[in-house]
């Protein structure tokens, strides 16, 4: 039932995704490819986000790490190694870096709670950032461009409503792994650690473990949504790895859904979507969106995908 | 093999100045409901938790089964066969009741790193959930949200919660704590019923609870252990009713 009704969206989704192109190109808007683009790299960071904080309850201030080490392993191999800039070569050790530095991270962290946990994230991510502003070699705080998108045999990336397939494509896939995930035996004992981490404990479960598992895992696909994003602005800057970005990435899941599958989606596109269009009046347009965030945590604190969930009998 | 299941020797724990137990040393027999008796702050919540895993001792070990756990944390003991019921109500209150149970379930039956197969297909986790819902009779209320449940039924959730999990050893830190009458009684009777095919450390305010229903009793004074017997034994003792029952007990409150 549950699972049924999770397909049901996620074919909606995919199906509103595939048609958004000819869409976009009927309506004379192709520029809005690239920036739903953008959208769904955004979505996919939310997401990884989501797993930590909506679902294991670990507020994590510090994920953007985990997004700009990404960017950066493609930013780097497009350098020192382009003959392996290839995406499937460039992506999974993207993937494979921000792995192992959420498990470095998390070793550590995770033996902290609450404040302490934000701060320690957040400390480390911080650390991170001043590591790549001082790398001369890759451009210090100025960034680095990439010379060409990462390859995929058979498909012209620089093209950007193919690129823009491809997001779709992993997000999609990520989108239905999570949501496996998250109805899984491991995905309800991160609920009840999220419930009740000393009851978990007392009943067997060694939480800590559970816990690491999800900063990894989370730490994993934000990786990929650095890779992703690296690709679809051809640049990486420490910026990316700066808290603001973890700040935002949180705002957007508290506005979607905090432990909702569909919360990072949703989130990233209506912070996105605002911004786009309200800059375009002031620049002062999170005077909006702090109101809105206020509308939302107050009278729909189950964010958007909220408003969407059926009421439990 | 060992006639006694839990064995505690010279068990002591300081917070700051305070000493909440001094070398307690007990011995717990296989299949025998123990009962812990004392007044406010003789240390009785501290020992469940040294018990437990939840804290460490300062000095002093832990043996079970005759194997000494006291450095095993918590979630280690529980899997060697230790269960816990909270004295303040512990329980998943976002969960269904049924899901509260079949968590507990899930924990002893295979690894929970399992990430793509739902968990929900899993039958038999509820089917012996709802089976242990039925024992303590919330079976009506598999549905529910746990946090919706009324004092008596969350009692009663915590008790379903440490059955789950298929303990040797049941520590239960004043199940009844807040429970009406007749709340009470059903929950001694469950608690009776326990007796025999469960070892039971009980920690209990209710003197009448305590003598219906343990098979030996130790007083906690102070941190101190200062008498260990039958309910007979206990009741007999002068030094218990001194430290415990004040210089005028006559046998009041005591049945």
């Amino acid at each position: 039932m549950q699972a049924l009704r999770r397909h049901a969206w996620l074919i909606a989704f995919m199906a509103l995704g595939l048609a958004f192109p000819k869409l976009a190109a009927v309506a004379g808007q192709e520029y809005y490819v690239s920036f739903v683009s953008r959208v769904l790299i955004w979505a996919l960071l939310a997401s990884s986000l989501n797993l930590l904080v909506g679902m294991g309850g670990m507020v994590s201030l510090g994920h953007a790490a985990f997004f700009g080490l990404g960017a950066y392993v493609v930013g780097i191999i497009g350098l020192d190694a382009p003959q392996w800039s290839g995406a499937l070569v460039a992506w999974p050790l993207a993937m494979a870096v921000s792995a192992l530095a959420a498990l470095l991270i998390g070793v550590i962290s995770l033996r902290t709670r609450g404040v302490y946990f934000i701060m320690i994230t957040l400390a480390f991510a911080q650390m991170l950032f001043y590591v790549f502003v001082s790398l001369k070699a890759y451009g210090g705080d100025d960034g680095m461009s990439l010379a060409r998108r990462s390859t995929l045999p058979g498909l012209n990336m620089a093209n950007d409503t193919v690129f823009y397939y491809v997001v779709l494509a992993l997000l999609g896939a990520c989108l239905h792994a999570l949501g496996r995930l998250r109805d899984s035996r491991f995905g309800r004992v991160l609920r009840g650690i999220k419930d009740n981490e000393a009851r978990m404990e007392s009943l067997g479960y060694a939480t800590f473990r559970f816990k690491l598992a999800a900063f990894v895992i989370a730490g994993t696909v934000a990786g990929l949504a650095g890779a992703l994003m690296a690709n679809q602005n051809s640049f990486v800057s420490p910026n990316m790895l700066h808290w603001d970005q973890s700040g935002t990435t949180l705002v957007m899941i508290i506005l979607g859904g905090l432990g909702s599958l569909w919360g990072g989606l949703a989130g990233a596109a209506v912070y996105l979507v605002l911004e786009e269009v309200l800059t375009a009046f002031t620049r002062h347009w999170q005077i909006a969106l702090g109101l809105i965030l206020l509308g939302v945590v107050f009278h729909a604190p189950q964010g958007i995908a909220g408003l969407f969930a059926r009421k439990k009998p | 093999m060992s006639e006694l299941l839990l064995e505690t020797r010279g068990l002591q724990k300081r917070f700051g100045g305070l000493v909440a137990t001094d070398s307690v040393s007990l011995a717990i027999r296989r299949g025998e409901c123990h009962a812990v008796i004392g007044p406010n702050g003789a240390g009785k919540t501290t020992l469940i938790g040294q018990l437990s895993g939840v804290l460490a001792p300062d000095a002093g070990c832990v043996l079970f089964a005759g194997r000494d756990v006291t450095d095993c944390s918590a979630h280690r003991r529980a899997m060697l066969g230790f269960a816990r019921s909270f004295q303040i109500t512990s329980i998943l209150g976002s969960f269904t009741v049924v899901d509260n149970v079949a968590l507990a379930v899930q924990a002893v039956s295979g690894s929970s790193f399992r990430f793509w197969h739902a968990v929900n297909t899993e039958t038999e986790l509820a089917e012996k959930a709802l089976e242990i819902l039925h024992r303590v009779g919330l079976e009506g209320l598999a549905q529910r949200t746990a946090r919706d449940l009324s004092h008596g039924e969350h009692r009663q959730l915590e008790l379903a919660l440490a059955l789950a999990t298929r303990p040797q050893l049941m520590l239960l830190d004043e199940p009844m704590a807040g429970m009406g009458p007749d709340e009470s009684e059903r929950m001694l009777s469950l608690i009776a019923g326990l007796k025999g095919s469960h070892t039971i450390v009980l920690v209990e305010h209710d003197m009448d609870v305590v003598f219906r229903l343990a098979d030996r009793i130790s007083v906690l004074v102070a941190g101190r252990i200062i008498a260990t017997g039958s309910g007979e034994e206990i009741r007999a003792n002068a030094e218990v009713r001194n430290a415990y029952l004040g210089d005028d007990a006559s046998g009041e409150g005591m049945p």
